[in-house]
This record gives C-alpha cells, sequence and structure tokens, in this order.
C-alpha cells in the first residue's frame, strides 16, 4: 500500500545535507519512514509467535474442524467472497462519483457531494453493523429472493434457499461497499483533479466529448491512483471486524453461496465474535488465523501491484 | 477544405470580466494569419474563440459573430465538439497523449465517436499524416514506442500530425514553438509553409521575427491599459505590417520600444 509514497527526498541526493535545517529536516523524513517499517514489523512478529502454537495444535482446537487448515479455509472463502462483492459494488460507485466532483459537476455541487461522501468515512464501522443488520438486511431479502430465482444455477446464488432475513454474507458485502467508498472516491477524485490540463486541452481540442476526454487523458494519468484507493479500500474490506460480525448470520460450513441463510465468518469477525470465551491455545489459534489475514492481503497487494507495473513496464518497453 | 473565417465586432468574456474587446477580422483560406502582441492582450483568448477552446473554462462565452465560411460558430444548435473536429489546434508545448505510442497518437482524433477504421485506412493516415507532418522519416521505425520518448522538436510535429490527422479546416496554433529550440523552430516554420498549400492556419506568437517569416497576414492586439479588455489594434498584410503600419502603436510595438 506504500509503494505510490515517494522515498523520502533526503535518500535522493548522494550528497550530504549542508544546512541545519536540511538536516532536520532529513532526518525527521527518514525517521518516519522507518518507524512506519518497525510498527508493520513489531505487528508481524507479535502475530508470528504468538500465533505459533495455533499453527500445530492439539485437534480439539480445531473444532468442528480437526486442523488448521480446515479451520481457516471457511474463513477465507468468506473474507475474499465478501470483499469480491464490496469492491464490485463499490468501485464504480466511487470511480463514477469521484469523475462527477472533478469533471462533471459545478464546484456550487461539487465542494458538498465530496464533503458528505469524506463524512461517510467518519461513521464508526458499529454504526454501520448495526444499520445493516437491523435495517438494510430486511430491505434486501427481497434481492435475495430475486437473486436465488433468477441466477440460482449459479454456485454464488444456490442450490440452496436463499436467506429469510438477509443477513448474508451478501448484505455484509453491500455493508463493506458502502464503508470503502469514501476512501476510494477521495483518492480517485484527487488524482482525477490532478491531470495535466494540457492533456485534457489535447484530447478535446481533436472534437472528444468529454468522456472521451477522460478516456483519452483522465484515467490514463490516474491509473496507479487508482489502483491505490482501490488497494486500501480492499484492505478495509478485507480486515473490517464490526460491521461483518452485527450483520452475518455464521455458520462454519464452507459455502460458496453469498445469498444462504449462514456463512462462515469472516477472518477478522471471527476474531472478534469468539476472543473473549476462548481458551489459551484457541486464542493462539485466533491470532494465527490474523497472522493469515495478514499475509492474505500482503500477497494481494502485491499481486495487484504487480499487475499494475507489468502494464507500465510493457508500455515502456514498447 | 480550406476555409475562411469572418469575425465581427467579437466581446469574449470570462464571467463578468471581459477579456477580449470588438474584434472584427477576415481570415483568408489557404493563408498564414499572426496574432502578435504583448502578454495578456488576449491574442490567445482570441485564437481560443476560433474553436470555442476558450469555453474549457467555467463561465466563458462570447458576444458578437464567427463565421466560418458563412457558417456561424455559435449557433444555436452548434455543438462545440463538432467545431473543434473541423478546426484542428495545436498547443504552446507539445502533449502528445503520454500512454499512447506514436501510432495511436496520430490517430487519436481519427478513432474519436468509435469510428471503426480498418488497418490499411489506419496505416494510410498515419503514414499521410506523419508525411506532411514532416516527421515519418524520423518515427517510421518505431511507430509502436511512446511518443514522449521524442524530441521535444519531433513531439510538436506529432502533434501537429495528430492535429491534420482528422483533415480539419483550420489549424491553430497556440505559440507552437515557445518551447523549442531554434533548429526545431525552423523546422516548425517550415512545415506551416507547407501546410499553407491544404489549410487555414492562424498562429499566436510572441516572437516578431517568426510572425515575419511565417505569416501573410498579422493582426496586433493590445490593451489600452493594465485591466482594459484586449483589442485588435491593427489587421493588415504581414509586410505592410513590419514595413509601413498604419497605426503608431504597432510601429513602436514591432520596432521594440515597448512590449
Amino acid at each position: 500500500m506504500t509503494a505510490t509514497l515517494n522515498p523520502p527526498e533526503a535518500e535522493r541526493s548522494e550528497k550530504p545535507a549542508s544546512r541545519r535545517g536540511d538536516r532536520i529536516f532529513a532526518g525527521l523524513a527518514r525517521g518516519a519512514g522507518l518507524t512506519i517499517l518497525l510498527a508493520l514489523a513489531a505487528v508481524f512478529i507479535f502475530l508470528f509467535v504468538e500465533g505459533w502454537n495455533g499453527l500445530n495444535a492439539e485437534e480439539a482446537t480445531y473444532r468442528p474442524a480437526t486442523d488448521f487448515l480446515g479451520y481457516i479455509g471457511p474463513l477465507i472463502l468468506s473474507t475474499i467472497l465478501a470483499a469480491i462483492i464490496a469492491l464490485i459494488v463499490a468501485v464504480p460507485f466511487a470511480i463514477g462519483i469521484a469523475l462527477f466532483i472533478s469533471h462533471y459537476a459545478p464546484r456550487r455541487l461539487a465542494t458538498p457531494v465530496a464533503y458528505v461522501i469524506d463524512l461517510l468515512a467518519a461513521v464508526p464501522s458499529v454504526v454501520f453493523g448495526l444499520w445493516g443488520g437491523r435495517y438494510l438486511a430486511d430491505l434486501l431479502q427481497p434481492v435475495h429472493v430475486w437473486l436465488h430465482d433468477r441466477l440460482g444455477f449459479l454456485p454464488f446464488f444456490g442450490p440452496d434457499p436463499a436467506s429469510p432475513n438477509g443477513r448474508s454474507l451478501f448484505t455484509a458485502g453491500i455493508v463493506l461497499a458502502i464503508m470503502i467508498l469514501p476512501i476510494i472516491t477521495a483518492i480517485s477524485r484527487e488524482v482525477f483533479a490532478q491531470t495535466p490540463r494540457l492533456h485534457e486541452e489535447a484530447a478535446l481540442a481533436l472534437g472528444a466529448t468529454r468522456w472521451e476526454m477522460i478516456r483519452y487523458a483522465v484515467f490514463p494519468y490516474a491509473r496507479s491512483g487508482m489502483v491505490s484507493g482501490v488497494m486500501l479500500g480492499l484492505g478495509r474490506a478485507l480486515g473490517e471486524t464490526m460491521a461483518v460480525a452485527m450483520v452475518l448470520a455464521v455458520t462454519p460450513v464452507a459455502t460458496l453461496n453469498v445469498i444462504g441463510t449462514a456463512s462462515p465468518a469472516t477472518i477478522a469477525s471471527n476474531i472478534a465474535l469468539n476472543y473473549k470465551e476462548a481458551t489459551p491455545s484457541r486464542q493462539s489459534l485466533l491470532i494465527a488465523t490474523g497472522l493469515v489475514l495478514f499475509a492474505v492481503t500482503f500477497a494481494i497487494n502485491f499481486f495487484a501491484r504487480w499487475i499494475v507495473g507489468r502494464n507500465e513496464r510493457k508500455q515502456a518497453k514498447a | 477544405m480550406a476555409k475562411s473565417i469572418d469575425v465581427s465586432d467579437l466581446n469574449i468574456y470570462y464571467g463578468d470580466f471581459l477579456a477580449v474587446e470588438g474584434v472584427s477580422m477576415t481570415i483568408k483560406a489557404r493563408s498564414v494569419t499572426a496574432f502578435i502582441g504583448p502578454s495578456g492582450c488576449g491574442k490567445s483568448t482570441m485564437l481560443r474563440s476560433l474553436n470555442r477552446m476558450h469555453e474549457v473554462i467555467p463561465g466563458a462565452r462570447v458576444e458578437g459573430k464567427v463565421m466560418v465560411d458563412g457558417q456561424s460558430l455559435y449557433g444555436p444548435d452548434v455543438d462545440p465538439v463538432a467545431v473543434r473536429r473541423s478546426i484542428g489546434m495545436v498547443f504552446q508545448r507539445p502533449n502528445p497523449f503520454p500512454t499512447m505510442s506514436i501510432y495511436d497518437n496520430v490517430l487519436a482524433g481519427s478513432r474519436l465517436n468509435s469510428r471503426k477504421l480498418s488497418k490499411a485506412d489506419a496505416d494510410d493516415i498515419v503514414e499521410r499524416s506523419l508525411t506532411h507532418a514532416n516527421l515519418w522519416n524520423e518515427v517510421k521505425d518505431r511507430l509502436g514506442k511512446p511518443g514522449q520518448g521524442l524530441s521535444g522538436g519531433q513531439q510538436q510535429r506529432l502533434c501537429i500530425a495528430r492535429a491534420i490527422a482528422v483533415e480539419p479546416e483550420v489549424l491553430l496554433m497556440d505559440e507552437p514553438c515557445s518551447a523549442l529550440d531554434p533548429i526545431s523552430t525552423s523546422a516548425i516554420e517550415d512545415l506551416i509553409h507547407e501546410l499553407k498549400s491544404d489549410y487555414t492556419i492562424v498562429i499566436v506568437t510572441h516572437n516578431m521575427q517568426q510572425a515575419a517569416r511565417v505569416s501573410d497576414e498579422t493582426g496586433f492586439f493590445n490593451l489600452k491599459a493594465a485591466g482594459q479588455p484586449g483589442h485588435l489594434v491593427e489587421f493588415n498584410a504581414t509586410k505592410k505590417m513590419f514595413t509601413n503600419p498604419d497605426e503608431p502603436a504597432t510601429e513602436a510595438y514591432i520596432s521594440g520600444r515597448f512590449g
């Protein structure tokens, strides 16, 4: 996630900074950069040390499964399914809103819309959880039935009947989508607004409509920033705890069906739901699942970066 | 293909601010018309009003008439997008699309509105436009490379190729050489001479020698005072402007007494 940030200015130049102000600032910048790496390393070490015993404990610890993979498999599946639903719903909305704010809306309207979207980020996740579980789930229940009737042949919407109360992974994914919308919107909006005027005018002067101008000038310029925004959103969707724990009806049985009566918890919500009542060995297991979540998030981020980087390298070589 | 432009009593506003006042002129087809004048006198705004590019700034509007071969540019049913398709523009700094290859840059305009092009047609447009822009021989072996890898002068010629690929009626150039070295400048000026046989060209320049070298007619813009709108002081054949102008202000500017 930090790949878009430039390395601290100080590390780029070889010459020693001569003025005191320069030296102080260079030190602060370097310190800040190192601190975040240290913090990340500390989290990793904690997870590793505390979770190690959870990786091969007695069979009973993994109940109802019998080993670690059997325990975490359904959780990973749910985590990823929920995050995918959230991204599918949130990304088009977020890009659309960001474009509206940066390129379509008159300034009078753009500023308040941007402000309201930012406010959405300030709503605590527990509130989203309450709203999602008590209100949105009821509201979306007919949608579950509709999806099951029309698309029930897909493993995601069948073959089991649709959830009678809407407290499914699908609803959880929608709640997550609303929660990650502000961050993707905010980042996309900022990069869209920074598109060089020169490139926009190049497209317009050729007779591009506004949408064509956006395709020619804005998207190519903003692509890497958009990916950053989506990755931050994805990170939040994978790790979100409270909202999912409050919305989702939980079963330990793995299923692809996202609109069924119950799904396995996501990794993060499973930790929140079980940590307090857990025995020490069970706690180790939960921390180990946290380690896996950490690794999954990392892997997805690197993979996405690699894809973007590969496209750009291909372009540079061509 | 080339068309003449008639401007009468044109006022250009940005919101309430009157930027250019009372311009009337006739720009002849198949000729080069230069706009000169001190910074901030509205010559770029004037140029942009000829393909409605000034409307990119919110609140921009005009009063008066601009007729291209008898057709009003600002009629109620005229789409600015269509206007810009037939009146091309080259900018102060070269601006090829950074993520596109040389080949795709030339075709950018032709591909708008998702018009379908056969491979043969596309190749043909690319070769013809680049040849026309005196760039073909330099880039024909690396059409797939990004346009930004070219030198500044080559990039500017690429932008000219991109503009003429859609066969516009008029070509507007906003200080096309101001970011280029003298050799590239000379290449662009030669190109302007050649393009004149097919296109109506209007060029804004800060360089009076350049105006004298490339243009057939010249318009001199000036401000009455700071904060006042720009206006057209004199519009005449270039030869006359640079030897025996009608207005003393023109002579003062051209001989370097101000500006």
